[in-house]
């Protein structure tokens, strides 16, 4: 990867911890602007640890984390609040809020973020234009419950999008869902990455999708980077550590 | 030797608990004075505290006011002090029955109502989403809920006492010579304006306490479906207690200011 592009995303040496349980042991990367970085790793590697890390709802014991050029450690609210609108999260269950109806799950993060888009008189072209985004416009009137588990990811992807993100965190966006599905969500998240030209760290076990959206993979291992390149550099990866990923 | 054990880590844990549930109080006041302030959800709240709880409210109050006149009657009577009935029914259940069965009841309905919906919104990470997205979720959730049972507990109780009186009513005038009116009249000339300002306080108390254990209990649940479970259940019990603490300290409180 050339280094000459802009990084959005910095980590440096990240340590976590829960008790005695080392979750991260230090662990280094990068993200480049309209980059889409695919993280693999084992279940409990702490790779969903890694991503709340940047956006605040997990503190770290040590090491440093910069969005935007902006070190995370010493923030203020008000720039948390700026920074927030700028970083997407796209929760693995999709967390939509099941008191509120699909309009009011996508008003809802409109309302704390004046400073970026003034006061809004009518939010209705923008939740219906971001349920467009995910193709889902006919279900601005329902409820969560009321959607299917693939609909409700597609709904909440149209919730993050709604903030126009510069960088989105998906955390396995297409696991749990139907092979159409999934291919549908990957397909949505390429569009997103070209209309908006957001960089993105996607979260995934789904080889398929690793394949079509990466423009480089890292692989955590025992809480550290362990390696990192392209798709193809890892698919054909001697190391039988690697190789173990991506059984064919 | 193990059961000594076992019963030293519940009273040490009883008493993290309380360490951990007056951090979380304090953090209350203090986003309670920090703009802006969710007007909206507030509200709703309101209306779902009093809608939740309004029917179970009426009811008990009702049949308390029935069975403690029913009850009361023969002891009266044996002593030849039947006069004192209105005197007896409006004392107590303004003073005290009133206020705690009503804080009860709604312990078992908006406490655990409470954590389990907060506790199911923790599991299923819609807090953490809340807090992505640049809302504080103890100002959004947290705060508008006990502040809204606050404010509703002293009108359920008062709600609840005046169905109380009624059902004390109903029971006197099949009874006996006591016209509605006359019996009313009789409790009202009898209560003073300070056996209502301890009642009221204690309300708020009684309220604030149920929103903030059930705001606590589902704000720290513990992942998975078990957690939720818990997180409803630990709160009524945890709620119930605090409450009957609560009141016994109020008795007290009153008690020596009074009589001074
Ligand atoms: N809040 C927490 N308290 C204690 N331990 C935690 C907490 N969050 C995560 N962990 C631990 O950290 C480890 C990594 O968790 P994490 O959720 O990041 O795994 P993951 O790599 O995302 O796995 P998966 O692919 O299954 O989602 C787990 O072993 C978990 O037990
Ligand atoms: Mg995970």
């Amino acid at each position: 990867m050339d280094n000459s592009r802009e990084t959005v995303v910095e980590i440096k040496n990240l340590y976590k911890s829960f008790g005695d349980h080392h979750v991260l042991n230090g662990v280094n990367l990068n993200l480049y602007k309209s980059e889409n970085l695919v993280v693999m790793g084992k279940s409990g590697t702490g790779k969903s640890v890694l991503i709340k890390c940047l956006v605040g709802l997990i503190t770290p014991d040590k090491g440093d984390v910069s969005i935007l050029g902006k070190k995370l450690n010493h923030l203020t609210t008000k720039d948390w609040d700026a920074l927030r609108s700028e970083v997407g999260f796209l929760f693995q269950g999709g967390a939509l809020y099941d008191s509120m109806s699909v309009r009011e799950n996508l008003e809802f993060p409109l309302r704390h973020h004046r400073e970026k888009f003034g006061v809004i008189k009518d939010t209705t072209p923008r939740v219906m234009a971001a349920l467009e985004s995910v193709g889902l416009a006919n279900t601005i009137d329902l409820m969560p419950k009321e959607l299917s588990g693939g609909m409700q990811k597609r709904v909440a992807l149209a919730r993050t999008l709604i903030l126009e993100p510069k960088i989105i965190l998906y955390d396995e966006p297409t696991t749990g869902l139907d092979p159409i599905t999934s291919r549908e969500i990957v397909e949505l998240i390429g569009k997103v990455q070209h209309t908006y030209g957001t960089s993105s760290i996607i979260i995934t076990h789904d080889i398929d999708c690793a394949k079509v959206i990466s423009d480089r993979v890292v692989l955590l291992l025992d809480g550290i980077n362990y390696t990192e390149g392209s798709f193809n550099d890892l698919y054909n990866a001697k190391d039988p550590r690697i190789a173990a990923f991506f059984k064919k | 030797m193990a059961y000594h054990f076992q019963t030293k880590t519940k009273l040490s844990s009883i008493f993290i608990e309380f360490g951990d549930l007056s951090y979380f109080a304090t953090r209350f006041f203090k986003e309670l004075f920090s703009f802006p302030f969710e007007k909206k959800e507030f509200l709703k709240q309101c209306y779902q505290v009093g809608n939740r709880s309004l029917q179970l409210v009426a009811i008990t109050g009702f049949i308390i006011g029935l069975v403690l006149t029913l009850q009361a009657r023969p002891v009266l009577e044996e002593f030849g002090a039947v006069s004192m009935m209105p005197n007896m029914v409006g004392i107590s259940i303004i003073r005290e029955l009133g206020p705690v069965i009503t804080a009860l009841v709604c312990a078992g309905r908006i406490a655990s109502g409470i954590g389990a919906e907060i506790g199911a919104m923790r599991v299923t990470e819609q807090i953490d989403a809340m807090e992505v997205s640049g809302t504080n979720p103890f100002k959004y959730l947290v705060v508008t809920r006990v502040l809204s049972t606050t404010l509703m507990m002293p009108m359920l109780v008062a709600f609840g006492d005046a169905l109380a009186l009624i059902g004390s009513a109903i029971i006197e005038n099949f009874n006996g010579d006591a016209s509605f009116m006359l019996y009313f009249n009789e409790i009202f000339s009898i209560l003073e304006f300070s056996d209502f300002i301890p009642a009221i306080i204690k309300s708020l108390f009684f309220g604030f306490a149920i929103g903030l254990v059930g705001c606590y209990k589902g704000f720290y649940c513990e992942k998975g479906t078990v957690g939720v479970g818990l997180a409803a259940n630990s709160a009524v019990v945890f709620a119930s207690l605090l409450l009957f603490f609560i009141d016994f300290v109020a008795v007290f409180m009153f008690n020596i200011f009074y009589t001074n």
